[in-house]
């Protein structure tokens, strides 16, 4: 074995390290960013506002109770349900596929709204 | 018979001067009627009668304390201390619902302890905010539902006039306001089953038991199917809460009444956005609060409710 070839063998595996450790910054890079869709929708005077929302796959809905008393997010189907949310409490949830969701609050069934989730 | 009958709406009607916030049930073996509280001070003799009174109070919400009112305890509280002080001692207390806020252990143990300074019997139903701890209600029902059906439900016999606590506000639907359903209609027909027309029935729950305003949900969607059950009986009863404020209405021989809030006023129907907390001024909020006492009469024809407020 020569000294060179020894030396070739040395710079040959800096390369493949650092190549390896490049994949995986790009990688970590192009996970990060694109901020996940986010919207929200206030219940305020015994409303969810807005009634109807529209937004695409993978948005998180977050809504926030901005009256006196308690109120719920139920879903009719079952897809999601809030505790109990008492004045500025919030409650998020990711629609990840397209579709309806109606929902009410279970206290003041009323109350209804619309998540409408498409591409 | 029809006549006398008449007439007993039109005096029904007549004495409708509520004296502020409390109701005095009198029943006089007919229709229920309210007279104000300055009356029945002023007619002793007719409330000496009286073989049984009984309170309502209502919507207590403990664990409330934002405008108008910072401590929905003392309020309570002072509720109490009013049922105590009342000329005729009653029977027992009927808790419309809404005892409390968020349906927390320590808002129910403070409602039943301040209860039991009354030292009477009390009989619950559930408000929607009494069925708000995760397994929707059972945290209620271990509590103040003892014995009764269901979500709550059941009835009683007290001096011959038949007791019936009904549950709307259990299963709601989504777009609908209370709901009786199905179980509870069926338990309620197997209950009257049999009874004379002539026993006079009280009816209690907590959203009222007529549509009052559809649009902020001030109604039942099966009620009607209750009523038609009630319908043979020649003196009915039904007293509710939920809407913080005396409403009432006679339909056929069925009177209906609603009581205040022991917590806090709500608008009129369709007087504001909606029916939230009224925020009035601290020096106007005990005139907006108050208890319900129902005197019953043997032998003569109408219950007497009288309402009166904290501050009277």
């Amino acid at each position: 074995m020569t000294r060179a070839f020894k030396m070739l063998s040395f710079q040959a595996s800096v390369l493949v390290a650092c190549t390896l450790l490049l994949t995986v910054i790009s990688d970590v890079v192009s996970a990060a960013p694109a901020p996940a869709p986010a919207a929200s929708v206030s219940i305020a005077n015994f409303t969810f506002k807005a009634q109807v929302l529209t937004v695409k796959p993978g948005t998180t809905v977050t809504w926030t109770n901005a009256d006196d008393i308690p109120h719920t997010v139920t879903s009719t189907s079952g897809a999601f349900k809030s505790k109990v949310l008492d004045s500025g409490d919030k409650f998020s949830f990711t629609f990840a596929k397209a579709g309806q969701f109606g929902y009410y609050c279970a206290l003041h069934p009323h109350m209804t709204g619309t998540v409408i989730v498409k591409a | 018979m029809l006549d006398d009958h008449n007439d007993d709406r039109r005096g029904f009607l007549k004495c409708m001067a509520w004296a502020g916030t409390g109701a005095l049930f009198a029943f006089n073996g007919g229709i229920g009627s309210s007279i104000g509280l300055d009356a029945a001070i002023a007619a002793p003799r007719k409330m000496a009668l009286a073989p049984f009174s009984f309170v309502q109070v209502s919507d207590s919400h403990i664990g409330f304390n934002k405008p108008p009112n910072a401590d929905a305890r003392a309020t309570f509280r002072e509720a109490i201390a009013k049922v105590k002080a009342l000329p005729t001692r009653p029977d027992f207390i009927i808790h419309t619902g809404d005892v409390s806020q968020l349906s927390r252990d320590e808002e129910f143990d403070d409602a039943e302890q301040m209860l039991k300074e009354a030292g009477l019997p009390v009989f619950f139903v559930p408000g929607e905010h009494d069925m708000l701890d995760p397994e929707g209600g059972k945290a209620f029902l271990n509590r103040f539902g003892k014995g009764s059906q269901g979500a709550g439900w059941y009835s009683f016999d007290h001096r011959g006039v038949h007791f019936v606590a009904l549950v709307n506000v259990a299963d709601l639907k989504p777009g609908g306001m209370g709901n009786l359903g199905a179980d509870q209609l069926k338990w309620l027909k197997d209950d009257l089953a049999g009874r004379p027309s002539s026993q006079p029935i009280v009816v209690f729950a907590h959203i009222p038991l007529w549509t009052v305003y559809a649009e902020w949900g001030w109604g039942t969607d099966d009620a009607a199917e209750a009523l038609k059950l009630l319908a043979r009986f020649g003196s009915v009863t039904v007293l509710n809460g939920h809407i913080h404020q005396i409403t009432q209405k006679v339909e056929g021989r069925i009177a209906f009444h609603t009581a205040r809030s022991t917590a806090f006023p709500q608008p009129v129907a369709g007087t504001a956005p909606s029916p939230g907390p009224l925020k009035v001024p601290a020096e106007q909020l005990r005139s907006m609060l108050g208890i319900t006492d129902a005197l019953f009469v043997r032998g003569h024809d109408r219950i007497a409710l009288i309402d009166s407020t904290l501050s009277a």
